[in-house]
């Protein structure tokens, strides 16, 4: 698939008078996979929605393959990349096929037919064809983030963005979600990853970067950053939460 | 105690007047409240998402709107509408009073009507309508193929009520005046009841409102409880061929 590189430069954003992003700065190569650790409130969610555009940076560069994208179209932008929420926010009236089907009418303008063909083969890439008549509400929730895995990458996106994707299930049903992130990952997607598995980090990760108060403190090959913590911050927050 | 039973209860006079309520009166009433319905809902929505705007322009026209026609007693309204602009649309509808009578009851069920759909769009979590921006779907798309419908099927059982004030608020026109075929059931149970000097008309014009409204009442229950357990999935549009599975 054709990933995309992704340069975050010296990105700022605030609500308010809250500054949430204080200068964040990442690269993430073409085909790798970041995940972004730190403290709640340190601005990691906010740094995938200033990527894409959900919310808007005041100042500072988001670069796709070289090129800044901040001033584009964030619906055109939005196509290329793919994101995937907590609460899986699948379309809770539509069916677990419909929700693949509707962006790839509305948003690629696909005829009916051939939407419903490249929907159906992405939930059959995540194992839940089957389901595909049903509504969201009957699924368990890892069968939920792997429909809305499905539905961001039947849109075919350069890069995604998976925002802390497991934190809202049972311990049971994470290893499937992960299982199929680390795939993705293996199949050379670009992905910027959220996370508190720091398991998942250490073995999937390219790169792990440690935010802390709107800023990347320290980043680097999981190995690095996970055994020999330089940043007192990073030794703090990683004696919490090893 | 029979003096009570017959002021009520006369079935002579229930006889009399109860073929000219199921014959003009029944039709009239349901074609008052009907339209105006439609009328209603559709105006409605376009309030609703007037409202919802973030362009102040369209949303404080829609506010002083339903200020406006919530505020006003629904006499006041029919009047001023139904009298009002007789005069600028004889021309178009003649003396007929009903178009107008229909106009007003819709502007009035509007002002209701729009803010239980505002309410409802506004009560779908936030994390839909990002999803469906994230996919890069634009905010007209979004609204319309995510939110609107989730919004309004989840106020589906309040619109319902209001349909019911419809049926009732239709009695109203009276005040427009109507030639005897226009006469609603209201109208001739009150003709009757004038006539006789006896109630019982307007009880039976009363027993055929209910007829009405308690059905549509117990729809509302029944859409409500549909609503919260769910429905069965349909044969969709891009569904034709999968086995719909759930019940």
């Amino acid at each position: 698939m054709p990933s995309s590189s992704l340069r975050v430069a010296d990105l700022h954003l605030s609500f308010g008078t809250l500054e949430v992003l204080r200068g964040v700065d990442l690269e993430v190569p073409r085909g790798s996979t970041t995940c972004v650790i730190g403290p709640s409130g340190s601005g990691k969610s906010t740094l995938l929605r200033a990527i894409n555009q959900l919310d808007r940076p005041a100042s500072g560069d988001v670069l796709l393959d070289g090129v800044s994208v901040i001033g584009t179209d964030p619906n055109r932008l939005r196509r290329r990349i793919g994101m995937v929420f907590q609460h899986f926010n699948l379309f809770a009236h539509r069916t677990v096929l419909d929700n693949l089907v509707l962006p790839l009418r509305s948003v690629l303008g696909l005829s009916k037919e051939e939407a419903r063909e490249r929907a159906l083969r992405h939930l059959t890439d995540v194992g839940l064809a089957d389901k595909a008549p049903y509504r969201p509400s009957a699924l368990s929730g890892g069968q939920r983030q792997r429909v809305a895995i499905a539905r961001a990458l039947a849109m075919g996106p350069e890069l995604m963005l998976f925002d802390e994707a497991t934190s809202a299930l049972d311990p049971e049903l994470v290893k499937g979600v992960l299982g199929l992130m680390t795939d993705l990952s293996a199949g050379g997607m670009t992905m910027v990853v959220v996370t508190h598995e720091m398991g998942f980090a250490r073995s999937v990760a390219d790169q792990v970067a440690f935010m802390d108060q709107g800023r990347v403190v320290a980043a680097g090959p999981p190995a690095a950053v996970f055994d020999s913590p330089t940043s007192p911050r990073l030794r703090s927050f990683l004696s919490q939460v090893l | 105690m029979s003096d009570l039973l017959d002021t009520f209860l006369n079935w002579d006079y229930i006889a009399e007047v109860l073929p000219d309520l199921l014959g003009t009166g029944l039709a009239n009433t349901l074609i008052l409240a009907g339209c105006s319905a439609v009328l209603g809902t559709a105006l409605g929505l376009g309030l609703a998402l007037m409202g919802l705007s973030h362009r102040r322009w369209l949303r404080w026209p829609a506010r002083v709107y339903t200020d406006v026609f919530r505020g006003l007693p629904a006499i006041v309204t029919i009047l001023l509408v139904g009298q009002g602009l007789a005069v600028v649309a004889r021309p178009l509808v003649g003396t007929n009073p009903y178009p107008l009578g229909i106009l007003a009851l819709s502007l009035i069920a509007s002002a209701y009507v729009g803010e239980i759909f505002r309410s409802g769009i506004q009560s779908v979590d936030k994390g839909q309508s990002e999803a469906a921006r994230a996919l890069g779907m634009t905010h007209t798309a979004t609204m319309a193929k995510v939110i609107v419908p989730q919004g309004v099927r989840r106020v589906l059982p309040a619109l319902v009520n209001q349909f019911i004030a419809l049926v009732k608020d239709s009695s109203l026109v009276y005040f427009l005046g109507l030639l005897a075929s226009q006469r609603e059931l209201f109208r001739i149970g009150q003709d009757v009841a004038a006539n006789t000097g006896n109630l019982s008309p307007l009880v039976a014009a009363g027993l055929v409102y209910l007829a009405i409204t308690v059905p549509l009442t117990h729809l509302v229950n029944f859409v409500d409880r549909r609503l919260r357990e769910g429905r069965p999935v349909r044969g969709g549009d891009t569904l034709a061929e999968l086995e719909p599975a759930r019940g």
